[in-house]
């Protein structure tokens, strides 16, 4: 059984459902995308594990316990951890502080989780007493990280974790994505720039339309040239050259 | 020079500081809860006759008064919250504001009912004399100043060093954050009541020292607190402490220049320029 398991996951916000029977999975250590289109239901179908959506229909299961429309404090104390795509600091806390927030349910010793925190991101070291609201984009991403990482979680889901940023800040978040995996924390996220996340991801989810439509490895999606040109932009590396040539084609195969 | 400092300074630091005392609570509340809190006034005046009634049946000076007072309005706070405000926690915030508005009309009316219409004055209170030649400070004015440099410390304490004074920053700073970071976010908000109660009770045992205790005299400060808060940045504390020392000092130095009646009119002309050109205020609060 794999860590966390979500199926048949059906709501939304108020009456409207957004999401249509989804699944999504991610067991130990595992790195797992979700791509697809604007509007797919990508977000909603992670705040839905969160207990942020409410659920009409579904289960989501972690750890062998039933978390369905569970409130966070107790998801956080059973170790899943959860950073907003947006507004995911406390920007007049510092650094330090915002870490320490992040670990306010521990009633333990919280020093070996700082020292993991700021052995993974080192830039935040020397801002450790700067306001978190200060920093540069990438940095703020990194203390959103970290406020995550303080309760140990077992699974970490990050929506669009590198919105916004600038191309050079967007390879750096990624290398901190793998690197923090690389301590065993299950990853689930959410990406636009999916041909990079799927490169990483073992397992890729593409929704549309509040559904799945297709589930692989990450390789086998980039590689699949129905996803590729229904939800990627157009195939290979020069995306111009090749969408214009093979969409119709593509179109035409379904 | 020395007859400024005399007649403005030291009754421009007094109001200040009540309004800082004030403002806080505010100021929380509003980030916290996201509503104006229009009931804080009142907890100024419940404040002052907890006060009046230790000083009358034990005889002790208002000043040692001020802790029962505080823990008593804290209690009571947080029974309101749990009355009145808990089961609107999901309403938008004007549904809050309207109740809050009801909370402040029944506690005057309770006010009127238990201690009358009329104006009392605590006990040990010394007329101004002359100290620190050639300024002249009154006793009473010292004690204020005492108690709210203990005050204004303890709260800069549990803001800067507490697990649950940073969960209260942190709360104000962004209410679904911390949700999402696991922190109870109901038992800050009964912190926040706690707090904000407390420190207004302390302000309106202080207000009835240096003038006097009547059932509106808190009501009528809600606007220069509001003043404070709002200049000072809602959900920023130091800033609503900002907010207060200005607001007060700028409402009492006016009367330089304009008649003391129209004092209070300051505060509202600063509230309407702070909102139309630094709505966030100075230390950038949220906007209203």
């Amino acid at each position: 059984m794999t860590l966390l398991t979500a199926q048949g996951m059906t709501g939304g916000y108020g009456g409207m459902d957004i999401l249509h029977n989804v699944e999504l999975a991610v067991d130990t250590g595992e790195i797992v995308v979700i791509v697809g289109p604007n509007g797919a239901g990508k977000s909603t179908a992670m705040k839905a594990i969160f207990g942020l959506v409410h659920l009409r229909e579904g289960s989501v299961v972690f750890d062998g316990k039933d978390i369905t429309n569970s409130q966070p404090d107790r998801l956080v104390s059973i170790g899943l951890g959860y950073v907003p795509q947006e507004r995911n600091i406390f920007p007049n806390l510092s650094v330090h502080e915002n870490l320490e927030m992040g670990a306010y349910i521990r009633r333990d010793d919280i020093a070996p989780a700082l020292e993991r925190v700021y052995t993974l991101f080192p830039p935040l070291v020397e801002k450790r007493k700067q306001a978190a609201g200060e920093l540069s984009g990438g940095q703020r991403q990194m203390v959103a990280f970290g406020r995550a990482l303080m309760t140990d979680p077992k699974v970490l889901l990050l929506d669009e974790p590198t919105a916004g940023l600038s191309p050079l800040f967007m390879d750096e978040i990624f290398d901190r994505i793998i690197a923090v995996n690389e301590t065993g924390v299950g990853i689930l996220m959410v990406e636009q720039n999916a041909r990079q996340a799927l490169e990483l991801a073992d397992r890729g989810y593409v929704l549309a339309t509040g559904e799945n439509r297709y589930i692989d490895t990450g390789p086998n999606l980039l590689a699949d040239r129905e996803v590729v040109e229904s939800f990627l932009g157009g195939g290979g590396g020069n995306v111009n050259n090749d969408a214009g040539s093979t969409g119709p084609q593509g179109d035409r195969d379904d | 020079m020395i007859e400024f400092f005399n007649d403005y300074i030291v009754s421009a630091l007094v109001l200040g500081s009540i309004y800082a005392l004030g403002a806080i609570g505010i100021s929380m509340i509003y980030a916290i809860l996201r509503f104006a809190h229009f009931a804080h006034g009142d907890f100024l005046t419940l404040g002052a006759y907890l006060a009046l009634e230790q000083i009358y049946l034990l005889g002790i000076h208002p000043v040692f008064a001020i802790p029962l007072a505080m823990v008593l309005t804290a209690i009571i706070a947080v029974g309101i919250d749990k009355a009145f405000y808990r089961p609107f926690r999901k309403s938008r915030p004007i549904i809050m504001v309207i109740a809050s508005f009801g909370v402040a009309l029944m506690l005057r009316a309770c006010f009127q009912l238990f201690w009358g219409v009329d104006d009392f004055y605590y006990w040990g209170i010394q007329p101004p004399m002359e100290m620190f030649e050639p300024f002249l400070i009154g006793a009473k004015h010292l004690y204020i100043a005492g108690a709210v440099i203990i005050l204004i410390s303890a709260t800069h304490y549990l803001l800067a060093y507490t697990r649950t004074g940073k969960a209260m920053r942190a709360m104000s700073d962004d209410p679904d954050l911390a949700r999402v970071t696991g922190i109870p976010t109901e038992r800050v908000v009964v912190w926040t009541w706690i707090v904000g109660a407390s420190l207004a009770a302390a302000a309106g045992v202080l207000l009835g020292m240096d003038t006097r205790v009547k059932f509106d005299m808190g009501w009528n400060l809600l606007l220069p607190m509001f003043a404070a808060a709002i200049l000072g940045g809602l959900g920023r504390p130091y800033g609503a402490i900002a907010g207060g020392m200005v607001i007060g000092g700028l409402e009492e130095i006016s009367t330089l220049v304009i008649p003391g009646d129209y004092k209070s009119a300051v505060a509202f002309g600063v509230m309407v320029l702070v909102l139309i050109f630094r709505p966030q205020g100075i230390f950038k609060g949220r906007v209203l």
